[in-house]
């Protein structure tokens, strides 16, 4: 889902290039707060991990390919905070470096990738978390479910700022039915790799993961 | 549990592996986004990037020509640039200023 230039008109994207650098300058803010020694280091693993999964193009209809978006793996991994500054720093890679996404476009896509897809992913994540039990099942499974509606989420985003400064004519309407139908089938994709990269982690170094110590942090407060 | 050690090391090797030798067998198909432009029809609404011609446009190194070196390369210089960054970045975030009497 990175956007070319010349899709949106200038206007639009300077609107979005406002946005996203204030959410960018947010999490700079709340990343410095919540990230410690500790935890710093998965952050940037969690940077790489995701710019090399955006590698893997998997085919999910005809013709039609998509891959991960890490918003939700990022933000179950390490925090909102941190999520939005690893996924930023990977769309700064792939269009510096790699062509990959317009630089114009840039604010676009960051709105819907690290800011949009990130927070409202992990919102998601949270009311999963609540309604399952307290398990390490539970963190990977709710992981699964914000992963799926993050990517029709971030597609949204795109149809918004299509609305608001398409350079084409099509209907928002038919934008929107195709981008957001598109992206729940790559959502599955999402939802699978997330589920099972947050599986690994929490088997592994599950002191590292942040969808899990902050849900026991929370559990001990509660009962204080 | 693994130590940070090898934690660190699994994952960063994992992220070389993908990026350097899986990535070759990665769909070529338009992604959902391009697909959804072409379909409706305003993917000629989309300009040339900026660096088209740049050295590792798209995913390849210029020069080399084996598809299969090229796109590994890319995804390997990728890889670590990202870890450089993000690496040095996340350090410097969660660098806290000193306490008093510390």
């Amino acid at each position: 889902m990175h956007i070319p230039d010349g899709f949106i008109d200038p206007q639009t994207s300077a609107i979005f290039a406002g946005i996203s650098a204030v959410g960018v300058a947010a999490a700079l803010k709340g990343a410095r707060e919540q990230l410690d020694e500790k935890t710093a280091p998965l952050a940037g693993l969690t940077a790489v991990f995701i710019f090399a999964v955006q590698m893997l193009n998997f085919p999910v209809a005809a013709g039609t390919s998509g891959h991960l978006l890490g918003a939700v793996l990022a933000a179950v991994l390490v925090g909102p905070w941190a999520a939005t500054l690893a996924l930023t720093v990977v769309l700064l890679m792939q269009a510096f470096l790699f062509a990959d996404g317009g630089l114009t476009a840039l604010g676009l896509s960051v709105f819907n990738m690290s800011i949009l897809a990130v927070w409202a992913g992990y919102g998601i994540f949270l009311l999963a978390r609540k309604i399952l039990p307290k398990n390490k099942a539970s963190i990977s499974a709710a992981a699964f479910v914000g992963a799926l509606l993050s990517v029709p989420i971030a597609a949204a985003g795109f149809t918004l700022q299509y609305a608001m400064g398409a350079t084409a004519t099509f209907s928002t309407s038919t934008v929107f039915t195709a981008m957001v139908g598109t992206h729940v089938l790559i959502g599955i994709g999402e939802a699978i790799i997330t589920g099972l990269t947050v599986s690994a982690v929490l088997a592994s170094r599950s002191d590292l993961v942040y969808g899990w110590k902050n849900n026991n942090q929370k559990l001990e407060i509660r009962n204080a | 549990m693994l130590n940070n050690r090898k934690f660190y090391i699994a994952g960063f090797v994992i992220s070389l592996f993908l990026a350097g030798v899986v990535s070759f067998y990665a769909s070529s198909s338009p992604d959902g986004l391009e697909k959804v432009a072409q379909d409706i029809g305003f993917i000629d609404t989309a300009k040339d990037h900026t660096n088209a011609d740049g050295t590792l446009a798209d995913y390849g190194v210029k020069g080399i020509e084996n598809e299969r070196a090229s796109v590994g390369v890319a995804g390997v210089i990728g890889v670590i640039g990202t870890a450089v960054v993000a690496g040095i970045g996340f350090k410097l975030i969660a660098r806290k200023p000193k306490k008093d009497g510390k």
